[in-house]
């Protein structure tokens, strides 16, 4: 048995899928797949820094894909949710899968297996919070702007609903947590790296960076909010289920006024 | 924009339409043309929650309070004292547009009181879901209420930009609906229905054969239902709901617990309570019914007029009927599983999938997300651990109330009724 190796990747999926392919290739015992900068030795394993090749990760890709898409998808989702050890349960994950007859992605009565499908499911519904939660602010340049704060790196999954949703206005959501956007230029989507000053969250205090006819329809909308709810049904723990504290300051209706 | 004016309207309109429970924005599949904008979604988002914890996806309006009936169980009803507003068309389009270019709705729902007579109102709902589609190019989800007693032309043009139409039948039998809304007639409501129906049966098949034929209400219709207004019993609600999901298709029934809005003799006096718990268990049903196979004399008969609400309607089922029990689940087919308490549609599903490469035990079920705490008494796997013992329904009943803590148990709970 040959010694084992931690292979280190720059943090990027393509990155991952690079690190597989190269365990695969060169038939190494991984110990394990570490991010960049994040990396802790192990006693008896060497590293192994890996570049990034995107042939080599597109061929690990397709080779997924070709036994379902369903997999594929668990597995871009499970590597956005930035879980610690993530690439290793990844890692075996894919050598399963390879290993085994197709439709192996839904035996859930196998750990790893349950548990990708799982963490997927969690950034899914993270996702699927974010384009609902995102709350754009008209600016004076007239783009539509939003900061979100996501526990999953989810803006690569979100791009695509809002750029088929609002094609005819230029918007911009960023991730105050990851410190990028996303632009969409009335026609294309693009990412944007930038180190936004002030975090405009729902305070009370207006910013002028945003036209005032913003903060009336910010308004209209807190007064919808309030009037559409019926107080003999009261019930503030499903709100909280269904809101969770943490995204309240980017939302314009639990503003406190 | 004449702000002030606008929010007043806006606070009136919307507190009058919120009794009003749909708020589905899914099942559409309508897509964003030429570049204009939204898109109907078609699972659907909720962009937020009330404090009452329902999902707020819709601008849900009213056009108007104005109305020329005197329902009972309504708030805006013409002899309720409150104050009137109607807004303008425009006002609305402009209101839907700017809240959807900030990402807080779906799109529209809109009601209306009725006034002067019913097409009347029906062309107003109509021209705000023309304007905002043909004039502001906006692809997003409407909802249009049909008025009862609107005419067939203008329910098919209403379906032409409209995703979902909606009658509300509110009161769930025919003898009810005579004591609390004596103006109106039950066949107001069905009319506009039964156009609606017919309408789409017609696009359904027209597409297969022409596939540019224009989308009509992709999105179906629905109806609402009060509950605990007019004495009906849970087996006339399920009955009248299993009636109109058959004859006229719809997508969704709603049961809205009633929340006292009159002082009337012929309603629950007001202050009382909303039946909430109730109307939890009627919406358990109607899943049943729609996604596990169940038929609604299984759950709702004679013997049992009404639901358990110390239990959920499945594991009442089960309790009566303990001879189909314990199942197997490396074993039985796919209608069994779901028929087990405590196993819902997606567990089977995992279970039916999962199951293909190894026998399944406690250990795996647990993980999968099943709810053994009452599963097990119904079932088997493999181990070699189950329930031998020979237990009646009550006793199994008795031991899963003690092991599990319900959300609503102070509700119903025996015990405490003793020191009040």
């Amino acid at each position: 048995m040959n010694a084992s190796t931690t292979l280190i990747y720059d943090g990027s999926f393509n990155g991952f899928l690079t690190a597989v392919f190269v365990a695969f290739d060169e038939k190494i015992n991984v110990a394990d797949i570490q991010r960049n900068g994040q990396c802790q030795n192990g006693l008896f394993s060497d590293t192994d820094t890996i570049f990034t090749h995107v042939e080599k990760a597109k061929r690990v890709w397709n080779g997924i894909k070709g036994k379902s898409h369903n997999a594929i998808s668990n597995v871009y989702f499970a590597f956005l949710s930035e879980t610690e050890g993530v690439e290793m349960m990844l890692y075996t994950y894919i050598q399963k899968l390879m290993r085994t007859q197709t439709g192996k992605y839904l035996d859930y009565s196998d750990s790893t297996v349950l548990h990708i499908s799982q963490l997927a499911r969690k950034v899914g519904r993270e996702k699927h919070r974010m384009e609902a939660f995102v709350r754009f602010q008209l600016t004076k340049d007239n783009i539509y702007f939003a900061n979100i704060e996501p526990d999953f790196d989810v803006l690569p999954l979100i791009s695509k609903h809002f750029r088929d949703r609002y094609a005819d206005q230029q918007w911009l959501i960023y991730d105050v947590k990851r410190k990028y956007g996303i632009h969409y230029d009335l026609d294309h989507v693009e990412m944007v790296s930038l180190d936004l000053r002030e975090v405009h969250f729902n305070k009370v205090h207006k910013s002028d960076a945003f036209l005032s006819e913003e903060y009336d329809y910010q308004t209209l909308w807190n007064d919808y909010f309030k009037s559409t709810g019926i107080k003999s049904r009261i019930n503030p723990k499903l709100h909280t289920q269904h809101v969770p504290k943490r995204y309240w300051k980017y939302l314009s209706e639990k503003k406190a006024s | 924009m004449d702000f002030d004016k606008i929010r007043e309207k806006l606070n009136i309109l919307a507190d009058a339409a919120k009794y009003d429970v749909s708020c589905a924005s899914s099942g559409s599949d309508r897509t964003n043309a030429n570049k204009g904008l939204g898109n109907a979604s078609h699972m659907g988002i909720c962009h937020s929650y009330t404090e009452d914890g329902r999902c707020i996806s819709l601008l849900k309006i009213l056009l108007t309070n104005h109305c020329i009936f005197d329902c009972a169980y309504c708030v805006t009803r013409k002899s309720n004292d409150v104050k009137r507003a109607a807004f303008k068309i425009q006002e609305v389009v402009d209101l839907t547009i700017n809240f959807y270019r900030r990402n807080y709705i779906e799109g529209l729902f809109l009601s209306s009181g009725i006034f002067k007579n019913a097409d009347y109102t029906m062309e107003r709902l109509v021209a705000v879901a023309k304007k905002l589609r043909e004039e502001e190019n906006f692809n997003g989800y409407i909802h249009l209420k049909s008025i009862p007693g609107a005419s067939d032309e203008l329910m098919y043009e209403a379906g032409l930009y409209a995703d979902r139409l909606s009658v509300n039948i509110e009161v769930p039998t025919v003898s009810g609906l005579k004591l609390l809304a004596p103006d109106k007639k039950h066949e107001d409501f069905t009319k506009p229905m039964l156009k609606v129906k017919n309408e789409i049966v017609r696009f359904q098949t027209e597409r297969k054969i022409i596939k540019s034929t224009p989308k009509y209400a992709p999105a179906g219709q629905s109806t609402q239902m009060i509950v605990g207004a007019s004495g009906e019993t849970d087996k006339d609600i399920m009955y009248s709901a299993t009636y109109y999901y058959k004859t006229y298709q719809m997508r969704r029934v709603y049961y809205s617990g009633y929340v006292p809005v009159a002082d009337d003799t012929r309603l629950p006096a007001l202050g009382s309570q909303v039946p909430m718990l109730r109307e939890n268990r009627l919406y358990q049903t109607d899943w049943l019914l729609r996604f596990y196979g169940f038929a609604v004399n299984e759950i709702l008969n004679k013997e049992h007029p009404n639901l358990d609400m110390d239990v959920d309607p499945k594991l009442s089922w089960a309790l009566r009927n303990l001879h189909h029990f314990p199942v197997d689940v490396n074993a039985a087919d796919k209608r069994l599983l779901a028929r087990i308490p405590g196993i819902g549609m997606l567990s089977v599903e995992k279970i039916m999938k999962a199951r293909k490469f190894r026998r399944l035990n406690w250990d795996h079920l647990k993980k999968i997300g099943v709810a053994l705490n009452r599963a097990q008494y119904f079932m088997v796997c493999d181990s070699r651990h189950w329930e031998r013992r020979d237990l009646d329904a009550e006793r199994i009943k008795g031991m899963i109330l003690q092991a599990s803590s319900g959300k609503f148990r102070n509700q119903y709970s025996n015990q405490l009724s003793l020191f009040n």
